[in-house]
């Protein structure tokens, strides 16, 4: 944000310092996705166990940027602005660490899956690629969107949340269509529905932050407003 | 947030000049009644002069004047038929730091009813009694009332010119950074006071203390250099104000 610097420098640094640690939260989530889907794509299961057993680092930046966002509340006591800012990133390392979880999930599915994820049908985990690189992309830009407190990309972004949902939509109507032709397709086919359902929930933690993105950019609580309606109420200010 | 309030106070196109000085420009604003307003603002941005022109306490200075409207319930404080001291009983004041007359407790409570109404000896003691119950100091002050009220603490001190401003019953009580003088404590108890205070009174406070200022009081008028820069719900101006120069000033940006 092109803010001017607080006369109290170390403020800024403890805002700055939070702010990085969130978007560096953020940059591991993601990995931690793209990895989980690599593991399913490619039934890679030492991946996937790398994956699990890193989900403790995102929980602990979870509790870590929690503590200093508390420190900054107990001793700073920030107004306007600096308040948003900091229950921005209180309300989204929740979503943050609860994408981690979905990654984790994933992996755990593959490792369950065993080399069954090779007999998966391609259809399946093509349509798993294809969300996943979706919501990857919400999430990255989400993050950017954090960062420069860009509401305009984080409504664009929130609206994205839509079409991963008709995504999943389809999806699953296609795997329906499937488990009717050929009952064998049913185990794989419901690890595939499971799989996608976590991956659309990770489009909507994105949409999460985006919304806490409005608030922080605009001082506008838009959350469980139909997207049209956020678009008009931003552009009042 | 507060429903909208019925105006106790107006002010339109309030312009102050300490001698040549103009050091209130256009100031546009209406106090709501019973409420707590507070003013912030760097030293210097008016808004302790603007809190002396609601009682025309600067009419006691030669050299300073003000232009504009200032109504209370609609009468215009600044016009020259004004009773000056009618006009401050029924809007008392609160200074920085603690002023009590170099008199016993129960005097400096007695002394300013005297001015202004004749009362038999029973009806004084229930007179002073409720004012420093209504100043939060009774409790501590019932057993010692004929000793000099510069025995006690800064804090009671500050709680007993408070309960000599509401002996009078004033309409509308001025707070001039009434709690920059005492220590946490005796501030939280003043805060106290004050939110109970407001069930009665229309109570303005100017204070350098922004956490203080969104602690006590409903709306906020953020000045600067003389001009009122934002008027608003506290809560609104302390957590999404609309102009930048609020927000610089309330996050602690202003060089």
């Amino acid at each position: 944000m092109d803010k001017e610097p607080h006369i109290s420098q170390r403020f800024d640094e403890e805002l700055n310092a939070v702010h990085a640690l969130v978007l560096a939260m953020g940059g591991v989530v993601e990995e931690q996705i793209s990895n989980a889907v690599k593991a399913l794509q490619d039934a890679d299961a030492d991946l996937a166990r790398e994956v699990v057993a890193r989900d403790h680092e995102v929980n602990g930046y979870e509790v870590q940027i929690e503590e200093e966002c508390i420190n900054i509340l107990a001793m700073r006591q920030p107004a306007a602005g600096d308040l948003r800012l900091v229950m921005t990133l209180i309300k989204s390392i929740a979503d943050l660490e609860r994408m981690g979880d979905k990654a984790s999930k994933i992996a755990d599915m593959v490792l369950a899956m065993g080399h069954g994820t090779r007999n998966a049908n391609p259809a399946f985990l093509r349509d798993v690629g294809v969300m996943a690189d979706y919501a990857l992309n919400m999430l990255r830009r989400a993050m950017d969107a954090l960062a420069r407190a860009d509401a305009e990309q984080a409504v664009a972004v929130a609206k994205g949340d839509e079409v991963l949902n008709q995504e999943y939509r389809s999806a699953l109507r296609r795997l329906i269509t499937y488990m009717m032709e050929d009952p064998r397709t049913i185990t794989p086919a419901i690890d595939a529905l499971f799989i996608a359902k976590a991956i659309e929930r990770i489009g909507d933690h994105a949409r999460n932050i985006c919304e806490y993105v409005i608030y922080l950019a605009k001082g506008k609580n838009v959350r469980h407003l139909p997207l049209d309606e956020v678009v008009k109420s931003i552009q009042g200010k | 947030m507060p429903e909208p309030q019925k105006t106790k106070i107006s002010v339109r196109h309030l312009d102050f000049f300490y001698g040549s000085n103009h050091s209130l420009r256009d100031i546009n604003l209406d106090v709501p009644e019973r409420q707590v307003t507070a003013f912030i603002g760097p030293s210097g941005c008016g808004k302790s002069t603007l809190l002396r022109v609601f009682n025309r306490m600067y009419s006691l200075y030669p050299g300073q004047r003000a232009t504009g409207e200032v109504l209370l319930d609609g009468d215009n404080v600044l016009a020259l038929g004004m009773d000056v001291n009618l006009l401050r009983a029924k809007v008392g004041m609160v200074f920085q730091k603690p002023t009590p007359f170099p008199m016993s407790i129960y005097d400096n409570i007695a002394f300013g009813i005297k001015l202004y109404e004749r009362l038999r000896k029973v009806e004084m003691d229930e007179r002073v009694e409720q004012a420093l119950r209504q100043a939060a100091l009774w409790e501590e002050v019932k057993d010692k009332l004929k000793t000099s009220g510069l025995g006690l603490s800064g804090g009671q001190q500050q709680r007993l010119c408070i309960a000599r401003a509401v002996a009078v019953k004033p309409e509308v009580i001025l707070l001039d950074e009434p709690t920059s003088a005492l220590d946490p404590i005796a501030t939280l108890k003043i805060e106290e006071l004050v939110s109970e205070l407001r069930n009665h009174f229309t109570i303005l406070i100017v204070t350098h203390n922004m956490q203080q200022a969104a602690r006590v009081s409903d709306y906020t008028a953020f000045m600067y250099i003389g001009e009122m820069v934002e008027f608003g719900p506290t809560n609104q101006l302390f957590t999404n104000p609309s102009k930048k120069q609020t927000e610089d000033y309330i996050t602690g940006r202003y060089g």
